[in-house]
């Protein structure tokens, strides 16, 4: 399939704008021709039969085409907005994306010595930019990879340098303005030395109610021994479709400890990967989601064991209600010299309405002989016999409801280390509980 | 206090099977009664019905707390009057600590009461106290409430709630199952020191142990869903000693 269509020509318009008003050195206009021809030639997924990552995800709208592409920061947002709307502290190391395009003058650069936290257009040596980026979400693995290489210009780029304990959290911040249907492409790449430590936020948010397209790529490489602890945060609004990539190379002995929360948006997507491609790497992805109305969060998380040694711990927890939707599908790959594995999975599912689906699919396969694995899945209509606990010593049906939905999301929530995100997170989920209740039957 | 009269209910999903088969009850103020009976006779789904349990079906007569028919009411409105169930089987509630839960329930109360809510301050100090004297672990106290607790440190969590709510009329619900010695003088001492001219108990139990540290003013037996016989402290004596088997033939008639 080809988008030689009215709607394809939407985007290869904005290729050829892009490619005209921001012309890149020879290595990053090959890139991003890659990306164009890959997904030229594949076009969105919204064929569903058979159609096995997608199958759950209508992605028509995508193919009208009627997202803007823009080029250059165009709207002002203020840093008091920010402050109000978006996770914030003055402490951390920011870098702000409006609309896909860096904003010098809302971001606060590198705190800590040593720290590279630049846009990519900054870097004094490219060298690492070149030899990173696409190499881990390729563009031949799927049309969003594809299509965000094929629109690669500004994006956030982190190098720790080896042996660094970062204690600064460096917070990558992409937002869309209102006064328009946006779509971005953002990019990330986080390069972790040797033995360093570091916290990386992500956070996505909207701050008008326009239908955007979003479809970040991140990137992160751990170099032996490294430390990161990953917060991705989607907040986006309620019209939005929201694609999401990550993918995540970890070398011998490298821990990623990843907590992903999304509520809001039309059509959610996290997909994470974690190579696990040396002896003694270890990854925890947990993640929570809430979901009201028509929303639809999709999870898909996975896992490859390709040495020994390794370890996974996959754990997502979800309140949906109204019509809204989740998947969670959960994927861990051991590969046959990767012996001694250690591996769970688990997403449970606190559902409020008789409106509301969850299609779990924790999934494991296994092809060495001498590995630990576990999975599971739940998804239950809350405990009768707790709210009436509740309810039995004078608290009302409403606030009994509402502890205990909070209580089932801060088992994640309380996890964040970071504490002005964690207090973020908490305050998003305290605003959620009354729509969550409002449409629970 | 309370007044329950020709009660009979059943559980809901369970045909028209009914468990309590015209129950009447009269517990005024400053009383302590118990309500003895076999497994199957009733009892829990009395404790349960009288806090209105939504699992359970009143299909006729009625029960009066201070002389407000309840039998409408949402369980939060009966605890709020004033009524208090200490649960045979605690629940566990994820993600809820018990101090949490606590300061929610009294600030319900104080609310209803037209009172403020309690200051974090004084309620975590009226906590830990009554923490300490209840003998809880405080390292407990840090997890989900119930969840994971063994079950005398889930009666000693229910003895918790009963002291700082301090309800008016508290029913136990086979409190003393499952207990060793120590808790189970913890539990006694519980109810004796609330004992007050304006509280009542109404203590639900298999075995007559909890009744030689707590002396009831009534002992009620209850055989297939009715009272069969009311008396005094020997009366449980009695049961203890000859056992529900005598029973059998008035339940039968």
């Amino acid at each position: 399939m080809t988008l030689a269509t009215a709607r394809g020509e939407k985007y290869l318009a904005d290729f050829k704008a892009l490619k005209e008003a921001r012309p890149a050195p020879d290595w990053l206009e090959e890139l991003r021709q890659r990306g164009w021809d890959h997904f030229n030639s594949v076009g969105f997924p919204t064929e569903r039969r058979g159609n096995e990552l997608f199958k759950y995800t209508n992605l028509t709208p995508l193919d009208r085409g009627t997202f803007e592409f823009q080029i250059g920061q165009r709207v002002a947002v203020s840093p008091e907005t920010l402050r109000e709307r978006a996770p914030w502290s003055d402490d951390w190391t920011t870098l702000v994306f409006i609309d896909g395009w860096y904003s010098e003058g809302l971001s606060r650069p590198a705190a800590d010595a040593g720290v590279t936290a630049l846009n990519f257009a900054d870097a004094e040596d490219r060298q690492p930019l070149r030899e990173h980026l696409a190499r881990y979400a390729t563009v031949d693995e799927s049309a969003f990879m594809a299509l965000n290489t094929a629109f690669l210009a500004d994006g956030a780029y982190v190098r720790i340098p080896d042996d660094v304990q970062s204690k600064t959290p460096i917070h990558l911040l992409f937002v869309t303005t209102p006064g328009g249907s946006r779509a971005t492409y953002p990019r990330t790449l986080v390069v972790a030395g040797t033995n360093s430590r570091s916290s990386v936020i992500e956070s996505y948010i909207s701050l008008g109610d326009e239908a955007c397209f979003t479809a970040p790529v991140a990137e992160y490489v751990l170099e032996p021994g490294a430390g990161i602890d990953h917060l991705r945060v989607l907040v986006e609004n309620e019209q939005t479709f929201h694609i999401g990539t990550t993918r995540v190379y970890q070398s011998n002995d490298s821990t990623f400890s990843s907590i992903s929360f999304a509520t809001g948006p039309r059509i959610g997507r996290n997909d994470l990967h974690t190579l696990l491609d040396a002896p003694g790497a270890e990854c925890t992805l947990h993640g929570l989601y809430l979901t009201t109305n028509r929303q639809q969060i999709d999870n898909h998380v996975s896992t490859t064991h390709a040495k020994p040694h390794g370890t996974s711990h996959q754990f997502y927890k979800g309140v949906l209600s109204g019509n809204s939707r989740a998947v969670f599908s959960g994927r861990v790959l051991v590969e046959k010299d990767a012996q001694k594995s250690v591996a769970d999975q688990r997403d449970l599912n606190l559902i409020l309405s008789h409106g509301a689906e969850i299609d779990t699919k924790p999934s494991l396969e296994i092809y060495a002989d001498d590995v630990k694995c576990s999975h599971g899945a739940t998804a239950g209509h809350g405990d009768p016999a707790a709210l009436f606990y509740m309810r039995s010593r004078g608290i009302d049906e409403a606030t009994a409801q509402a502890m205990l939905v909070r209580g089932f999301a801060a088992e994640i929530a309380d996890e964040i280390g970071v504490e002005a995100l964690r207090e973020y997170v908490q305050r998003v989920i305290e605003d959620t509980i009354p729509l969550l209740l409002a449409e629970a039957d | 206090m309370l007044q329950v009269t020709d009660l009979h209910a059943s559980v809901i999903g369970a045909g028209d099977t009914e468990i309590l088969k015209g129950l009447s009850l009269t517990i005024e103020a400053g009383e302590v009664h118990a309500i003895m009976g076999p497994n199957g006779s009733g009892k829990s789904t009395l404790a349960n019905v009288l806090l209105g349990r939504p699992d359970y079906v009143v299909n006729s007569g009625t029960v009066e707390f201070d002389g407000e028919n309840i039998l409408q009411m949402f369980p939060e409105q009966r605890a709020l009057r004033g009524m208090f169930l200490a649960f045979q089987y605690p629940a566990e509630v994820p993600g809820v600590r018990p101090w949490q839960f606590l300061k929610a329930a009294l600030d319900a109360r104080r609310n209803f009461a037209g009172e403020e809510p309690m200051s974090v301050r004084d309620f975590t100090k009226l906590f830990d106290d009554k923490v300490k004297a209840v003998g809880i672990d405080p390292d407990l106290v840090k997890r989900s409430l119930n969840e994971g607790f063994s079950g005398g440190e889930k009666k000693r969590h229910e003895m918790l709630q009963l002291e700082i709510l301090e309800p008016r009329l508290a029913i136990l619900d086979e409190t003393d199952s499952g207990l060793d010695v120590d808790a189970l003088r913890i539990v006694a001492e519980g109810v004796n020191n609330l004992r007050s001219p304006d509280r009542a108990f109404l203590i639900v139990t298999h075995y007559q142990r909890l009744l030689n540290y707590v002396e009831p003013d009534a002992v009620h037996i209850l055989i297939d869903g009715k009272i069969v016989e009311t008396g005094g402290p020997e009366l449980a004596l009695k049961v203890e000693k000859s056992g529900y088997e005598q029973y059998a033939t008035a339940a039968a008639g």
